[in-house]
C-alpha cells in the first residue's frame, strides 16, 4: 500500500527539528473528522481524546452529575395528589392518557401545553445559541453526557489517550481481551440502567421495579429497555462524534443563531499566528503564541483542529480551552489562547479598541420577549386551567323522534370531564326551551328545583345519554338554538354548550 | 490490467489497481454497516425458510419447523375472543335489566355488541339509526306494539311478528273490505272516526263510532287505546306505522296490513338477542 500524501495534514514530516519546550509534548494527532480529512467512502478513523483538566472539565462534571441525576432519580420523586391518583411527580400515564408534572395535570385534549413547552424549549435554545452559542451541545446533550461517561468507563479500563491507542494496535492477548471486555460490560451496564430509567417515567417507579426484578413487568417494558439500552450502547459507545456530524440537525441550524457578537470558543489567531515550535529561552518576538504543541486536538472528542477556525463539527465542549490554559501556564504566556471570544472582538482588538460583550442586541431581545410571552400565555392558561370541561354531542340518526304524544325528543350525548381531584356532582339544565321534559340515562337524582344531577369519579370522563323532549306546539323551527347548562354544584365551575334543538319541518 | 493501489488526490481515495486503456478503478467499497445489514439478512432469511412456512411446492408448501399459521392463528385468536366474551355474554342471560344498568361494563359490552348486531340484521327494514319507515316501526319512540320493556323486545325478537315460529307474535286483523265485512262507505267513515281520536279538529260521521265499537274494539279497545297482547295499536297518538292520512286509513282498513318479522332464535345466539334487546331499549324509548 502506497502512504497516503494528506494535503491538509499539518503533522508534515518535513518540520525541521526542534527542542521543545521541557514539558509540553508535540503530539502526533491528526484532526480525523474535519470536512476536509473524512470521506464517505472511508470507514470512520477511531478518535482517542485525552483527559482534560481544568476549569471547564470541573464545570463538565458537575453538569454531568446534575443531568444524569435528574435522569436517574426524578422518577423516584413523589407527589400527593389524593386517593386513586398516581402520586408520581413525573409521569406519563400512557394507559390512563394523562401527564402528570408536579402540579400540573394535562389531559391528552391539552397537549398545546406539550406545544407550548416545545416552543419554550426552542426559544430557549435559540437565546442561549445566539448569545452563548452551542452551551447546549458541548454540556449538556445526552449524547454528550452519556459520550462523556462511556469515555470515563473506558478510560478506566484501559487508560488514557496513548495507552488506548497501544491498545488498539496490540495483537489480541489475555489482558487486552480482558480489558475490552470489562469495558463492553460496563458500557451495557451503563446502557441498561439508562433503557431502565427511561421506563419508570411511564409507570409507577417504585411498582414497576418490583415487577422488574421478579421478571414480572410488562413485554412492552422489556422492548423499551431493549431498545434504549441498544441505542445508548451504539451511540454512547461507537457513533459518539458521528451522532454530532452526521445524525444531529442542531449543527446545522445554529449557524443561523449566531451572528459575530455571539460567544464561542474560538482560537484567536490574531495572537496565536504565526504558529510554530518554541525552544525554551527564544524570543517571542514576531510570532504567535502558538507553539502547535496540538493538545487542543488531542483533547478534542469530535477530532478536529480549533486552530481550523468555527466549524460544524465544534461541539463547544471548551476542553481545549482547558488543555490550551495548561500549555500557556508552562510556557509563562497568558491564557486564553483559546477562549470563549465573538468575532466583533477580533474585530476590535484588530483596531486597538477593548474588547466587549455585547449580549442585549435585537436578536437576543426578541427571543426573550417571545419566551416571555409564550411562557406567560401558558402560565395563564394553567392558572385557569378550567377543572370542568363538557362535549356535547347531538344525536344525528335519528335527528329527532316523534312520541305518542306527539312531543318531538332529540337525543345528545353529553361527556363531563371532572379535572379535579374530587368527586364531583354536576346539575343540568336546558336554555333556549320554554316547555322540555328531560331524560338522562341511568340517573335518577334531582335538585331541589328538578335538574338531573349527574355525579362524576375525581379526575375521570363520564358520558351520559340525555333525551330532551318538547310538546309540539313549542317547536318553532326545525332547528332551534339551544344551550345545556352543566354547573358544579358545590363549586363555581359552570359551563355553557351551545347545540341545536331539531324537529319536523313546518 | 493490475497495478499496485495507488492515492487518487482528486479524490482522496485508493484506486483498486485495475486499469483500462489508462482509466483506472476507485476502491469505493461498500460501507460495512451496510454489507453486515446484508449478510444479517441472508442469514435471517436461511432461519425464516426453516422454521416458517416459505417455499411453493407442487401441490402444497414448505410448512416450517414451528408450524406456523395464519389461518389457526386467525382461529385460536376468535376463539380467544369468543371466550372472553362468553362470559359477558353469560351475565347478561342471567341478568335482569335492573342488573345490566347498573353494572357500567357489563352495559358497554351489551350496547356495542347489540349496536353491531343490529347494523348487520335488523338495519334492513328498522334503518341504521332505527328510525324505521312505512310498515316498518321507529324503535326509537316510546310506541310499542308488542310492550316495551326488556322481556317483551327480547321476546319480540326471538319469536319475531308472524314469523314460522311456532310461539310467534301473531296477530291478524281482517281486510274488512276484501272480507266483505264493511262497505266502502263505512270504511271512509270509521277512518276519519280514527283520525278524530287524535285530531280534535276532526269530527267524527254520525254512526261512525258504533261501526267502530262492533267492529275494531275487540282488538283495539273500547277507549281505542290498543292491547299488545294481540299486538293491537294505540290509535290515540301521533305515531302511525303506515301513515295517519285518511286515504292511507282506508287501504289499511280495507286490505289489513300484515307486516312480517323473522324470528332470531335459530339465527342469533342467545347473548346476541340479549344485547339487541338492550340495545333497542335504550335507544331512548325502553319501559
Amino acid at each position: 500500500m502506497a502512504t497516503e500524501p494528506n494535503e491538509s495534514d499539518i503533522s508534515g514530516q518535513d518540520l525541521p527539528p526542534v527542542v521543545p519546550h521541557k514539558h509540553v509534548e508535540r503530539a502526533d494527532v491528526e484532526a480525523v473528522n474535519k470536512a476536509a480529512n473524512r470521506s464517505l467512502y472511508a470507514a470512520q478513523k477511531k478518535i482517542h481524546p485525552k483527559r482534560a483538566k481544568g476549569t471547564f472539565r470541573t464545570i463538565k462534571w458537575w453538569v454531568m452529575i446534575v443531568t444524569l441525576g435528574i435522569y436517574y432519580f426524578s422518577p423516584w420523586i413523589r407527589w400527593d395528589r389524593g386517593p386513586g391518583i398516581p402520586d408520581q411527580a413525573i409521569l406519563v400515564d400512557i394507559a390512563h392518557s394523562r401527564f402528570y408534572f408536579f402540579f400540573i395535570e394535562i389531559w391528552p385534549q391539552e397537549v398545546y401545553y406539550i406545544t407550548g413547552l416545545l416552543i419554550l424549549s426552542a426559544i430557549g435554545l435559540f437565546l442561549v445559541t445566539s448569545t452563548l452559542g452551542r452551551i447546549w451541545c458541548g454540556y449538556t446533550c445526552p449524547q454528550t453526557v452519556w459520550v462523556d461517561l462511556f469515555l470515563v468507563a473506558e478510560r478506566f479500563f484501559e487508560g488514557d489517550r496513548n495507552a488506548r491507542i497501544k491498545l488498539d494496535k496490540a495483537k489480541w492477548s489475555l489482558s487486552k481481551l480482558a480489558k475490552r471486555t470489562a469495558k463492553h460490560v460496563t458500557w451495557l451496564i451503563i446502557s441498561v440502567l439508562t433503557g431502565g430509567a427511561w421506563v419508570f417515567y411511564m409507570n409507577d417507579a417504585p411498582t414497576l421495579m418490583h415487577q422488574l426484578l421478579a421478571f414480572d413487568a410488562p413485554l412492552t417494558t422489556w422492548f423499551w429497555i431493549l431498545v434504549l439500552t441498544c441505542t445508548t450502547y451504539l451511540l454512547g459507545g461507537f457513533a459518539r462524534e458521528q451522532v454530532c456530524t452526521y445524525m444531529c440537525p442542531w449543527p446545522r441550524i445554529q449557524g443561523v443563531m449566531m451572528d459575530e457578537d455571539t460567544l464561542a470558543v474560538m482560537y484567536r489567531y490574531d495572537r496565536g499566528e504565526p504558529r510554530g515550535p518554541h525552544k525554551k529561552n527564544e524570543s517571542w518576538d514576531n510570532r504567535g503564541d502558538c507553539i502547535d504543541c496540538r493538545q487542543c486536538m488531542v483533547v478534542c472528542p469530535m477530532g478536529i483542529d480549533i486552530r481550523d477556525g468555527m466549524q460544524l463539527e465544534c461541539i463547544q465542549c471548551s476542553l481545549c480551552i482547558d488543555a490550551c490554559d495548561a500549555v500557556m501556564e508552562k510556557i509563562d504566556r497568558p491564557r486564553g489562547l483559546i477562549a470563549y471570544d465573538s468575532l466583533t472582538n477580533f474585530d476590535r482588538r484588530a483596531q486597538g479598541k477593548p474588547e466587549k460583550r455585547h449580549i442585549v442586541r435585537p436578536r437576543t431581545l426578541l427571543y426573550t420577549m417571545f419566551m416571555i410571552i409564550v411562557g406567560g400565555i401558558m402560565l395563564y392558561g394553567l392558572m385557569h386551567r378550567s377543572t370542568l370541561e363538557v362535549n356535547v354531542l347531538r344525536d344525528r340518526n335519528p335527528l329527532f323522534v316523534q312520541l305518542s304524544s306527539g312531543d318531538i325528543r332529540n337525543g345528545y350525548t353529553v361527556k363531563i370531564l371532572n379535572k379535579t381531584h374530587d368527586i364531583h356532582t354536576y346539575s343540568l339544565a336546558i336554555s333556549g326551551l320554554s316547555s322540555y321534559k328531560i331524560k338522562v340515562e341511568g340517573v335518577t337524582e334531582k335538585t331541589a328545583d328538578g335538574k338531573p344531577v349527574i355525579r362524576v369519579e375525581r379526575d375521570q370522563l363520564r358520558a351520559v345519554k340525555i333525551y330532551i323532549s318538547v310538546p309540539k306546539a313549542e317547536i318553532s323551527g326545525d332547528s332551534m338554538d339551544i344551550s345545556i347548562i352543566v354547573r358544579e354544584l358545590a363549586g363555581k365551575a359552570v359551563s355553557r354548550n351551545d347545540t341545536t334543538f331539531k324537529g319536523p319541518k313546518m | 490490467m493490475s497495478t499496485e493501489p495507488e492515492f487518487d488526490k482528486h479524490s482522496k481515495t485508493y484506486t483498486t489497481g485495475h486499469e483500462w486503456d489508462g482509466i483506472k478503478e476507485l476502491n469505493t467499497p461498500l460501507p460495512r454497516w451496510w454489507l453486515w445489514t446484508y449478510i444479517a439478512c441472508i442469514v435471517w432469511a436461511v432461519g425464516y425458510w426453516i422454521l416458517m412456512p416459505a417455499w411453493p411446492l407442487v401441490s402444497s408448501y414448505s410448512k416450517g419447523v414451528l408450524g406456523y399459521s395464519q389461518r389457526d392463528a386467525v382461529a385460536a385468536e376468535l376463539k380467544d375472543t369468543r371466550n372472553s366474551r362468553n362470559v359477558f355474554a353469560q351475565k347478561l342471560l342471567s341478568s335482569n335489566l335492573e342488573t345490566i344498568e347498573a353494572t357500567p361494563k357489563l352495559m358497554e359490552f351489551a350496547l356495542a355488541s347489540g349496536r353491531a348486531a343490529f347494523g348487520d340484521n335488523c338495519a334492513g327494514c328498522h334503518g341504521s339509526g332505527a328510525s324505521g319507515s312505512k310498515g316498518y316501526p321507529n324503535l326509537n319512540d316510546d310506541d310499542w306494539l308488542w310492550g316495551g320493556t326488556l322481556e317483551d323486545i327480547h321476546h319480540t325478537i326471538t319469536v319475531g311478528v308472524r314469523s314460522s315460529d311456532d310461539d310467534t307474535r301473531e296477530s291478524d286483523m281482517p281486510a274488512f273490505l276484501t272480507d266483505e265485512i264493511l262497505t266502502k262507505d263505512q270504511i271512509s267513515d270509521v277512518a276519519t272516526y280514527v283520525m278524530s281520536l287524535s285530531d280534535p279538529a276532526i269530527k267524527a260521521p254520525a254512526g261512525s263510532a258504533e261501526i267502530f265499537q262492533d267492529n275494531c274494539a275487540a282488538c283495539h279497545g273500547e277507549d281505542a287505546h290498543g292491547n299488545r297482547d294481540v299486538g293491537a295499536p294505540n290509535l290515540t297518538d301521533a305515531i302511525w306505522l303506515y301513515g295517519g292520512d285518511h286515504k292511507t286509513i282506508t287501504t289499511t282498513i280495507s286490505y289489513s296490513r300484515r307486516g312480517v318479522m323473522p324470528t332470531w332464535a335459530g339465527r342469533l345466539d342467545k347473548a346476541t338477542i340479549r344485547s339487541l334487546a338492550i340495545y333497542v331499549h335504550a335507544l331512548g324509548g325502553g319501559e
